[in-house]
């Protein structure tokens, strides 16, 4: 062991750096944004060129339910996290909650949809490049929300636990940043998909 | 000033037991080591990569040669190109990134140490799984194969129709893991260079290493996306019996190629950056002035990462894309030569009028100059669409990219081996072997690549695995397969300089090179917090202000 002594300025310079969470938050979403983006442009690609049915204009249904759920969701980590700034921990754990229920009706809300058109209308991811396309890009979406509520769920674990403290919201907030980026996606995916696609 | 007082520990003579050591390099989260690994991992995949093409071109030495059988012909190119571009290539470069980007930005870490550490391990573990196939490719029975589908895989060849087993699978999986480790460790150094700068350190008075890593950070980000989504979409056409790319279905294997190649094209600057990032700190140091337009430098950095994502289908002239689409694409191509031309300039302008050390690292900066210079030359024949017809898949264009990725890039990053060597071994390396490599590699890189050209003029075309004596491509084949030996040989001079300097160099002091940059600043291995105390800088170059408090260079900038 040797020691040894360092001078220490007096008077630490002003010296402010961007924060790295919402930095590197950031380059995720723009990594994400580009795979969504080749997802789209083979979606875009491919409108109109199976060769077998079904059709989308046939077997699709516009989730409007599902998406208003969805974009209210944005609205609700928002709320959650101003909260935890302003250090309402409880206030912040009900709006958590209420995105986590939303999120949840969404991704069952798919499930119902990919179920009712694997079963009812024979479409599977097989069956011509509609079904390749539309799972996959549908799907792609919806892995990135079990992803999110994944972690969404984690937090409100630990909020209920009591260990959720108003000096995270810098954290929760780079999450919400992720959770809003989905949003986000999934209005391109809905315009693609059920208006354009159609 | 008041002193605090810091204990470092481990100070102890004794030398901690092998496992203890090994457990520390696996559990580490420390950039230096990271670094080091990633450099090391990298070596190791360099040799197999060099060992393939060594195969490839004792094939190809004379006319019906039967060295090798095709199948055997077909995985060596494959393999060799996909472990030169994904396993040697990219972790050289993550690993100089990681040791030196927080050293010279004047950080103690990466800014998402234990992300860093995540990243490596997956790119190791695609190596590994890519070299297993060598095993598994036919799933562990009979005997396995590696994948034979080119490193562009391209579409139909991938399909289960055309490719049985699971060599193609081994590769998308090995592309598709170690991709998302290059997401991570880009991530972490756009995090690093933006959020971790010590004081003073603004965008405009970062070393220009850090810049250009910046740049080649966003470049994976945006550019390794694609492929990650190109690979995702290739495994469900494999698995799940999706059409993407099956043509009887309506799927379109043109799609495969545009997406292969919005990859493709930035990643040739994703290493090519780098390159530059080191030649920029390289050439100053030993021509003995501050580099020159520094801000142009930025800016053309700048424009070579925006230009290069808008030129990746001059890879598919001979496609049949519109008249429009091949203008458009001619024409980005020829104008991402403007930007890497100014480059070019303010090198020779550093090195104008300065007291020029020819020692090994300038060597090789030197010669990356002229050799980069003359691949970019054949890049703009090449992208004149009509030229491209007719030489498009020949060995014209192997040379090509060889000039650039060994030429320009390789030459670079042997340079940064040598100058950075000395600061993270603590020694110096022996310059009469670095002088031997030098010369030994320059010889047989110009007598393969230069010589490479003429049989794809003569119309020799790529991955053929054997050909036809009388049409005048024996003698060139017999002179580039000459060349390699004396790369090969070169290499080794290298590795046994390494591996005797690391032992027996002499110790080399924490600034050898009289150096302005801040990695210089502290001990060579710089201690595991790097600094004691965060500097504070002033102007670009802070070893000089510090050396000449006199003639500070914040008098000027």
């Amino acid at each position: 062991m040797s020691a040894f002594s360092i001078p220490v300025p007096e008077h630490q310079p002003q010296w402010n750096l961007p924060a790295r969470g919402p930095v590197a938050m950031y380059c995720l979403i723009a990594a994400e944004a580009a795979i969504f983006t080749i997802f789209v442009v083979a979606y875009i690609f491919y409108v109109g060129k199976s060769a077998t049915g079904p059709q989308p204009a046939t077997v699709l249904h516009a989730p409007i339910f599902l998406t208003v759920c969805l974009l209210s969701s944005s609205l609700t980590i928002h709320i959650a996290v101003r909260s935890l700034r302003k250090g309402n921990v409880r206030r912040f754990a009900w709006w958590w909650c209420g995105t986590v229920v939303l999120g949840g009706i969404f991704l069952a809300g798919t499930a119902r949809e990919w179920r009712h058109l694997i079963y009812q209308d024979g479409l599977t991811i097989q069956t011509n490049l509609f079904g390749t396309t539309y799972y996959s890009l549908v799907g792609l979406h919806a892995f990135h929300v079990v992803m999110g509520l994944g972690a969404l769920t984690l937090v409100l674990a630990f909020a209920i636990h009591g260990d959720v403290r108003p000096e995270h919201s810098e954290r929760t907030e780079v999450l919400s940043m992720y959770w809003h980026f989905v949003d986000a996606v999934w209005v391109v995916v809905f315009t693609v998909v059920y208006i354009i696609g159609r | 000033m008041s002193t605090a007082s810091i204990t470092i520990g481990h100070a102890s003579s004794e030398r901690p037991p092998l496992v203890e050591t090994l457990h520390q390099w696996v559990t580490t989260v420390d950039h230096k080591r990271l670094g080091v690994l990633y450099i090391l991992y990298a070596l190791i995949f360099l040799v197999f990569g060099g060992i393939e093409a060594t195969i490839m071109r004792i094939q190809l030495i004379r006319p019906h040669n039967d060295f090798v059988s095709p199948e055997v012909f077909n995985r060596m190119f494959t393999m060799h190109g996909t472990t030169m571009i994904f396993f040697a290539a990219m972790p050289i470069v993550f690993g100089f990134a990681n040791y030196l980007v927080p050293l010279m930005v004047g950080a103690r870490d990466m800014a998402f140490p234990r992300l860093n550490a995540f990243s490596f391990w997956l790119s190791a573990f695609g190596g590994f799984l890519l070299y297993f196939s060598f095993l598994g490719g036919d799933g562990l029975y009979g005997a396995g194969n590696a994948p034979d589908v080119g490193w562009f895989a391209y579409a139909p060849l991938t399909s289960q129709t055309f490719s049985l087993g699971h060599s193609t699978d081994f590769w998308i999986l090995a592309v598709f893991v170690s991709g998302l480790g290059s997401m991570g460790t880009a991530i972490n150094i756009v995090a690093t260079v933006l959020c971790m700068r010590c004081p003073g350190m603004t965008l405009g008075k970062m070393p220009l290493l850090a810049w250009l890593n910046l740049v080649m950070g966003g470049l994976v980000i945006l550019s390794m996306s694609p492929l990650t989504a190109a690979q995702l979409m290739l495994l469900i056409d494999r698995y799940l019996g999706g059409h993407f790319f099956d043509a009887q279905a309506g799927g379109s294997a043109v799609l495969w190629m545009h997406f292969f190649w919005i990859f493709g094209h930035p990643e040739v600057y994703v290493l090519a950056i780098p390159a530059f990032a080191f030649a920029s700190e390289i050439i100053p140091v030993f021509s003995r002035k501050a580099i020159f337009g520094y801000p142009v430098m930025v800016a053309a950095t700048l424009a070579i990462g925006f230009i290069s994502m808008s030129v990746w289908a001059h890879h598919m002239f001979t496609v049949g894309m519109t008249a429009a689409g091949n203008t458009f694409f001619v024409l980005s191509t020829m104008a991402i030569a403007v930007p890497t031309g100014i480059k070019i300039f303010n090198w020779l302008a550093t090195m104008w009028g300065g007291k020029i050390q020819f020692r090994t690292p300038m060597l090789f900066c030197v010669a990356f100059l002229f050799q980069f210079l003359i691949a970019g030359l054949t890049g703009i024949m090449l992208s004149a669409a009509p030229f491209d017809w007719q030489l498009s898949g020949s060995y014209f264009v192997v040379a090509h990219f060889h000039y650039v990725i060994v030429g320009g890039i390789l030459f670079t990053v042997f340079g940064a081996f040598y100058y950075w060597f000395p600061k993270m071994s603590g020694r110096m390396y022996n310059e009469a072997l670095g002088k031997l490599h030098f010369w030994l590699f320059a010889i047989g890189f110009h007598l393969t690549f230069d010589f490479m050209h003429i049989p794809g003029l003569l119309g020799m075309p790529r991955r053929i695995y054997t050909y036809e004596p009388g049409r005048g491509w024996d003698i060139w084949n017999l002179i580039v397969t000459i060349g390699v030996f004396f790369q090969a040989a070169g290499t080794l001079v290298f590795l046994g300089n390494l591996l005797w300097s690391k032992w027996r160099g002499v110790a080399a002091g924490s600034d050898p090179w009289d150096a302005w940059t801040l990695e210089w600043s502290t001990a060579s291995p710089p201690p595991a917090y790097n600094f004691a105390v965060l500097p504070e800088v002033r102007s670009r170059r802070p070893l000089w202000d510090l050396k000449h408090p006199e003639d500070p260079d914040w008098h000027y900038e």
